[in-house]
């Protein structure tokens, strides 16, 4: 007994001491602040506080294809064409003007002058071209495979017989000279996309930009892409600060356009759509990214702006022709696009602001046809046709993703039910198929073509036909199990390769009319446009359709 | 002990082994994979297949499978597929926050569990019993999640009482020293720093409290009731010693013991627990890496170090509580 209260009297004397000495340490200070002298309190322009919601990957451009990266990336860097904002149509970025030749191959971008990158660096025409260059040049598998839009809209790298990329030649400072090995419709559109956005070459060398080394089941990047990205952009690089999910973005006093308007722009990574909301109310963030829809109400009548972007994606339901014959017949097809009450639909689970879809692209796109075959709402006619088609009974695997929310599906399970419902009620028997989106959803439809029915949707990248009805319908996909439709990819591939803009805007007008009429791939369902939501002391944040949102037009009142 | 503890080590091995042999293949298993979420929706087939070869996913399972296993033994995890990290980086930085969360919640439940569940046993079948039963029953049974989404609605949204979310205010620019934010706040003497940290743990630590709480004030209430019965109590009592006396050395003392060992097993509950709280307010920690890497595309390097660190930790834990019985207990040392 003894013993043991000697030890419980040694034991309370040890954690006596240990609470002093902590207290010791707290109030000697033993380590550094290193905020520094002007840390916390901004001037006068404030901090702009965005919730994003996600993590980006990294700041290099080139290597990103997502919209949480490109949003940080957007505010560091410019691309040579850019886009008037809050529209998809194209506007002078860091090149002022820029034509192309009668053949469509070579682009000539007339430079902006006196314009800076973040490091010093001038922004001139071999500057230009060493981003050109660098892209096409890069090696590795790694880095390659990172590259996704530039191997979608550049077609492959040195060597690849694919490759789209010629070279670039700087006329002068203030000319660049791009050339490609054949024309591409994706272009000039393409040369406004995020991830094409212009780097400083020095910081580049600097910072290895190009080592992508893959380690275990990933890869890494480089100092270049994670901590020093250096662009032209209205503010500079301030840190990720991992810890508290905090993007900082400074104002770049030198910036060569109008200086942003507030001193500093935080981008707070908040996952949780819900939280994302709460944290609004609670006035700790200025903006939201893709409100749930059934807040939008609620949050615009507790005095929040409600912003709208101008729809720029699709939502379609897919029809693999593959695994059930009677899919081939078009009838059976038009039946499905009959039996679906879409306006319905739109009015019960679609985004505010959202419309029925009857093409493939929005009408902000050129090659989008007014008078296409519409399939209005009407059971009867669906059931005409699938007894025509000799399919009454048809049972149909119908799989559709959960775990996940779109900017252009922002409820898959709500939507599901809502058009297998339609289908059963013209005698369409569904079997419901849910999958986890990156747990199996992707690979059964994308990869397999398992399903006979899908929904899956498009957010576009740049203003172009081709970027919505080529990417889904330019040439077979397991997807839609639609080899056969050969005509269709002719049409469409002609339709790309044209380069006058009204012969091409006629050529796709046609496509698209052909579409819905003579094709029906897929049953376009709804255009659905992602909000965002401000505080009320948020000014001159102009909704995008790309979600292509700049920080430097912003300012808060008081 | 020193037995004991090589013996506990061997053990910690080969369940490490085992488990990770279990989940290698376990997670391989799932359909979807890394390749799905570092392409996203615009990869060609040709990116596709550039990418599988260059993770090695196209050669036969056990070359992965060893390629992995010595990976692990030279403690190298690889990176996260979602942020390019090194593993080891995501975690350490994750981890601290964890703590941070656990050990307040800790404080609560032991701080207020003990007390209560003393009080509790003294007043046996009065009010202040009753009340307690009651409310420890429904601490119990509320799911995390629930009692997290309604503590937050109200005194987050309804009276604008608590933060949201997250574990600092955006923008503060506190100095990250240990990742401890509390502390550091302390070490650098940003004491508003560590003010604002303490306030954004209030409601999580709370939230994840609840059930150890409950749980340690039933034991604590069960177990002094009983020493209370025992003849040595009896005895000291006869033998004319002061209440305090007897409480403090003989009651509580003796009552402690099934208390340490539940503290000890709600460790791992308190983990699961950290999921859902994390998952709640935002809270950046190994609970939201769980729910991220699991749901943002199979971030398999980050789960494999998860799941091998979840093991270490219990086991470390429960040798503790091992451990710690023959400090509170004589008897345990004897042996």
């Amino acid at each position: 007994m003894r013993a043991s209260g000697m030890r419980a009297r040694r034991l309370r004397t040890v954690v006596a001491a240990g609470a002093i000495a902590a207290l010791a340490i707290g109030a000697a200070g033993c380590a550094e602040s290193d905020r520094g002298g002007n840390g916390g309190k901004a001037a006068n322009g404030g901090t702009f506080i965005f919730a994003g919601a996600g993590d980006p990957k990294n700041f290099d451009p080139i290597f990103n294809d997502d919209g949480e990266s490109f949003r940080p990336i957007r505010q560091m860097y410019d691309t040579l064409i850019a886009h008037k904002p809050g529209t998809a149509e194209l506007a002078g970025g860091l090149a002022e003007s820029w034509s192309n030749d009668p053949t469509g191959k070579i682009w000539t971008f007339k430079l902006r002058q006196g314009v800076k990158f973040h490091d010093g660096t001038a922004l001139d025409a071999a500057a230009v071209c060493a981003n050109f260059d660098r892209w096409y040049n890069m090696k590795g598998a790694a880095a390659q495979s990172q590259m996704i839009y530039y191997t979608d809209v550049f077609g492959g790298f040195a060597g690849s017989p694919d490759a789209v990329y010629d070279n670039c030649k700087a006329q002068d400072a203030a000319t660049a000279v791009v050339t490609m090995k054949r024309y591409k419709g994706a272009f000039p559109g393409a040369f406004a996309l995020t991830a094409f956005s212009i780097a400083s070459p020095t910081a580049m060398q600097k910072h290895g930009a190009d080592t992508v080394t893959q380690n275990g089941d990933s890869f890494s990047y480089s100092a270049f892409a994670n901590e020093h990205p250096t662009g032209t952009g209205a503010f500079t690089f301030g840190g990720w600060n991992k810890a508290t999910g905090e993007i900082t973005l400074n104002r770049n006093p030198d910036y060569w356009g109008d200086k942003a308007k507030v001193d500093k722009a935080i981008i707070k990574i908040i996952k949780d759509e819900n939280t994302r909301k709460q944290e609004l109310r609670a006035g700790t963030v200025h903006a939201i990214d893709f409100p749930a829809p059934a807040d939008r109400k609620a949050l615009a009548g507790e005095g929040y702006k409600v912003l709208d972007r101008p729809a720029f994606n699709i939502l379609y339901l897919g029809i693999n022709q593959k695994n059930n014959p009677k899919l081939k017949d078009l009838r059976v097809r038009q039946a499905i696009a009959y039996a679906l009450n879409r306006a319905q639909l739109v009015q019960t689970k679609g985004p505010g602001g959202s419309a029925v879809a009857d093409q493939f692209l929005p009408n902000s796109v050129l090659g989008y046809a007014p008078d296409v075959q519409k399939y209005e709402y009407n059971v009867d006619k669906a059931k005409q046709l699938l007894s025509e088609a000799g399919a009454t009974g048809l049972t149909l695997n119908f799989y559709y993703p959960t775990e996940v929310s779109r900017p252009y599906m922002p409820n898959p399970q709500e939507i599901f039910t809502v058009l297998a419902n339609d289908l059963q009620a013209a005698g369409i028997k569904v079997n419901g198929v849910p999958r986890p989106w990156n747990g199996g959803f992707k690979d059964d439809v994308q990869q397999f073509g398992k399903q006979d029915l899908h929904m899956l949707g498009w957010t576009g990248d740049y203003n172009d036909p081709g970027n919505f009805v080529g990417t889904f319908f330019g040439r077979a996909k397991t997807e839609f199990g639609d080899a056969s439709m050969t005509d269709m990819f002719t049409a469409i591939g002609k339709a790309d390769a044209t380069v006058d803009p009204t012969a091409k805007k006629a050529a796709f007008e046609q496509v698209n009319r052909d579409l819905a009429a003579k094709w029906l791939p897929a049953v376009p369902i709804w255009h659905a446009p992602p909000a965002v939501v401000t505080t009320k002391n948020v000014q001159g944040l102009a909704p995008s359709p790309l979600t292509a949102e700049k920080f430097d037009t912003v300012s808060l009142t008081k | 002990m020193v037995r004991v503890i090589a013996r506990r080590l061997i053990q910690l091995v080969v369940t490490l082994i085992a488990l990770m042999t279990l989940v290698f293949f376990w997670l391989r298993s799932l359909p979807g994979g890394p390749v799905d979420a570092l392409l996203g929706e615009r990869a060609t087939p040709q990116t596709r297949e550039l990418l599988i070869r260059a993770l090695g996913y196209d050669q036969p399972i056990w070359v992965q499978y060893g390629r992995f296993l010595k990976n692990v033994v030279t403690g190298n995890f690889g990176n996260s597929i979602r942020t390019g990290e090194p593993v080891t980086d995501v975690i350490s930085r994750s981890f601290p926050a964890t703590i941070e969360l656990a050990i307040a919640a800790i404080i609560i439940a032991i701080g207020l569990g003990i007390p209560l569940g003393y009080l509790a046993a003294r007043h046996r079948g009065r009010l202040l019993d009753n009340a307690t039963i009651i409310v420890t029953l429904v601490g119990i049974s509320i799911p995390i999640f629930f009692l997290g989404y309604l503590l937050k609605d109200w005194l987050t949204q309804d009276v604008h009482v608590f933060p949201p979310s997250g574990r600092i205010t955006t923008g503060l620019g506190n100095t990250d020293v240990t990742g401890f934010f509390v502390l550091d706040g302390l070490l650098t003497r940003e004491l508003d720093a560590s003010a604002d940290a303490l306030w954004h743990l209030v409601l999580p630590a709370f939230t994840l409290a609840t059930i150890p709480l409950a749980i340690i004030i039933r034991i604590t209430r069960a177990s002094v009731l009983d020493v209370l019965d025992e003849d040595y109590i009896r005895t000291a009592d006869a033998k004319g010693l002061r209440n305090a006396t007897v409480r403090k050395r003989h009651v509580l003392r003796n009552a402690l013991l099934p208390v340490v060992t539940t503290i000890g097993l709600q460790t791992g509950a308190l983990l699961a627990g950290a999921v859902l709280t994390e998952k709640v307010y935002n809270w950046g920690g190994l609970g939201t890496l769980i729910t991220d890497s699991i749901s943002g595309g199979r971030d398999y390097p980050v789960l494999q170090a998860l799941i091998l660190l979840a093991a270490v930790v219990f086991i470390v834990v429960n040798l503790l509580v091992d451990l710690s019985y023959a400090i509170i207990d004589p008897r345990v040392r004897v042996q």
